[in-house]
């Protein structure tokens, strides 16, 4: 492939993915954008950067993360064989960690000295209060109040490693809620503060740059599937929140004709249930909000909707540019899974393989389940595992009435 | 071609002050009473008026003007409501120019042709869009300027000389100076600082200079305006809506406790180079 038609060459110089993207921000960020930007190019290019996160990766966060072969969900299905890529066996417990040491890296080489980030689920909130203690900055994470009460073992962890908590109760007090909180806080201290923002989505340079930090997972799924099966795999499926662990993922098979893409997004309720869902490709339509033009969840005057999921992860109404393109090109199929068919695919990969995922993965192997049984027994699909369940389980045994 | 901006400071100019843009929420705290507000205001001594467009997720603003949106649009306040409220006001008065401020998705979610169209109707004079910076001129600045109507740019304290240029080109009416890094409502750190960066502005543009965020009484007003060619006051406003308020409903003191807070500005400015 000469690249000419790739679909991996994207941003154009503004930051756009066909129509989506850009740099919807006040001006008071925008230099600070265009600077994160030529120091975000600079390090590229930088060996001495490459090799530090190299290292990171490996000795601290415990790359490569496994690919392994889940038999019984394969047998239970009876259709293709199922495989994980095992992000939830990282440091931290998901596939945050691997866009914190990343942009950790950035935020010392451009001299800030405070960190601020949103957490939906809380674990792009524990990553980087992580990354934080050991690089030594103070951070500040803004969380929906929602959110700190569904996902307290993580609150916890991150006040335990020395991260300010700072609930957020606008609106329904999840992630869009957090986001907005902190953009604010970056409008004002902009001049010390890092915005280390968690997933795929935001003002360019951000998608197309925790995509590349995220591509890891796509990569080195790839090498391993190959050196395991000598080909290349069927499909492959993620969860879409912003959409950092999906874009992660799929990157590196975009230009794979042969392999199908599967995003699943927060169905919720229902996709019919008005601002019962967090669907924004499925249910939304294009607009512009927290820097970027993309699918979002809104009226017919504008306004954004709260929008629902039962996964704090997946609870927004937006998702990053880079996955409105691949929806609008058809090259990524992305389907809404509901609550209930995450609560089943969550306790299914609990009792079948002994693995209890983060409920937003549990969605992607909802939509796994679904595809795989359409496929051959000499097919192969694999999972992006993007985070385990502790954090979820006092949420779930709740749903499941386990606790009174 | 003479804008209503051009003309008011113009006229401004010969009287030697800067002038009041005061901001207000559209359709806060309901249809009928902002109304009734934005008709007061030219009365009271507002030169100019920002008339807030509201929107779910107003990210660059502080907790007044984020309230006065909620409230605005827990009453059913749409764009197409704004635009009315317009058209309204320009039966009224025809010369007290109207700046639009807000986010740009309901603009984008109505069509910028729809939009532009229906806003030269209504007699909309001038866009503050925060959300566009110069590198997404395309969307909305050059389609605006192509029907007559100003695009208002925010310069801010990172909006060094390198990049001024950049923000000035295809920005008309006036230049919205923003006193600080922050969110509308916060308090303005350094005066001096602020009187500095009008100066600094001023040495790239012949275009007037409002100073806006963080001025709250009389004296900011006067102290302020005196190097500036107008001033924009907002948070205080809209809170003067909100505290006027019981049980989230307007009462007999909502529309002349504006009135009173508007008019002490005006005298503000009148005494800023006095
Ligand atoms: C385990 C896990 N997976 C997925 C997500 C969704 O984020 P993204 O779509 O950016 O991967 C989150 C977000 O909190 C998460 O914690």
């Amino acid at each position: 492939m000469d690249g000419t038609n790739s679909l991996r060459n994207g941003p154009d110089e503004a930051g756009n993915f066909g129509q989506f993207g850009g740099r919807f921000v006040a001006e008071t960020l925008m230099p600070l954008i265009l600077d994160l930007e030529a120091h975000y190019r600079a390090a590229k290019l930088d060996p001495e950067f490459k090799a530090e996160l190299s290292d990171l990766s490996i000795n601290y966060a415990g790359r490569p993360s496994p690919l392994y072969y889940a038999k019984r969900i394969t047998e239970q299905l009876g259709g293709a064989k199922v495989w994980f890529k095992r992000e939830e066996l990282n440091h931290t417990g998901s596939h945050k960690i691997n866009n914190c040491l990343g942009q950790i890296l950035l935020a010392k080489r451009m001299g800030k000295t405070r960190v601020i980030a949103e957490t939906g689920a809380g674990q792009h909130g524990v990553a980087t209060a992580t990354v934080c203690a050991k690089f030594d900055l103070p951070c500040t994470i803004f969380m929906g109040a929602t959110d700190v009460e569904r996902q307290m073992p993580n609150v916890l962890r991150m006040k335990m490693l020395g991260a300010e908590v700072r609930p957020v109760t606008a609106g329904a007090g999840t992630l869009k809620d957090a986001m907005n909180e902190a953009l604010r806080d970056w409008v004002t201290n902009v001049d010390t503060t890092y915005y280390l923002i968690g997933t795929a989505a935001g003002p360019h340079p951000y998608p197309e740059m925790v995509r590349d930090f995220q591509s890891v997972i796509g990569t080195e799924l790839k090498e391993q599937f190959h050196k395991a099966e000598g080909k290349l795999p069927d499909a492959v499926v993620a969860c879409v929140g912003g959409g950092s662990n999906a874009i992660g993922t799929f990157h590196a098979f975009l230009d794979d004709a042969s392999v199908a893409i599967y995003g699943a997004e927060a169905g919720g309720h229902g996709i019919d249930v008005e601002n019962g869902h967090a669907a924004s490709m499925t249910g939304g339509r294009p607009g512009v909000l927290h820097g970027n033009r993309t699918y979002l969840l809104q009226d017919k005057d504008g306004q954004i909707l709260e929008g629902h999921s039962i996964s704090a992860g997946l609870d927004y109404p937006g998702v990053g540019p880079e996955h409105s393109f691949l929806h609008d090109t058809k090259r990524v199929t992305y389907a809404p899974i509901t609550d209930n068919e995450a609560l089943e695919a969550f306790q299914l990969c609990t009792k079948l393989e002994g693995i209890i995922p983060a409920l937003e993965s549990a969605h992607g192997l909802a939509l796994l389940m679904k595809v795989a049984k359409t496929m051959g027994k000499d097919q192969s699909i694999v999972l992006c595992l993007s985070g385990r369940g502790d954090k979820d389980v006092e949420s779930v045994g709740k749903y499941l009435g386990l606790l009174k | 071609m003479s804008t209503r901006i051009a003309t008011r400071f113009a006229a401004l100019k010969a009287q030697n002050r800067p002038a009041l843009v005061a901001y207000v929420m559209a359709g806060d705290p309901d249809q009928a009473t902002g109304q009734a507000i934005l008709d007061m205001l030219p009365q009271a001594g507002a030169d100019i008026i920002e008339l807030g467009m509201p929107f779910s997720d107003p990210m660059a603003d502080g907790v007044s003007v984020q309230r006065a949106g909620q409230r605005a649009l827990a009453a059913g306040q749409t764009l197409r409501g704004v635009l009315a409220m317009v058209e309204d006001f320009r039966r009224k008065d025809t010369t007290t120019p109207i700046v639009l401020m807000g986010y740009y998705n309901p603009i984008y979610s109505m069509g910028v042709d729809a939009f532009l169209t229906a806003a030269v109707q209504a007699g909309v004079d001038g866009l503050i869009v925060v959300d566009l910076p110069p590198e997404e001129d395309d969307e909305l600045c050059l389609p605006a300027m192509a029907v007559g109507i100003n695009f208002i740019r925010l310069a801010t304290p990172t909006t060094d000389d390198q990049r001024l240029p950049v923000v000035l080109n295809n920005t008309s009416g006036f230049v919205y100076y923003v006193s600080m890094n922050g969110v509308t409502g916060a308090a303005i750190k350094s005066r001096g600082a602020v009187g500095d960066a009008v100066a600094r502005i001023k040495g790239h543009t012949d275009l007037p200079i409002v100073v806006g965020f963080g001025i709250k009484t009389a004296d900011d007003a006067a102290d302020i305006g005196r190097h500036a060619d107008g001033i924009a006051v907002g948070s205080v406003l809209v809170d003067t809506v909100g505290n006027s308020l019981l049980d989230g409903k307007p009462t007999d003191k909502t529309v002349g406790a504006l009135r009173d807070l508007v008019a002490d500005l005006a005298a503000g400015v009148k005494r800023a180079r006095a």
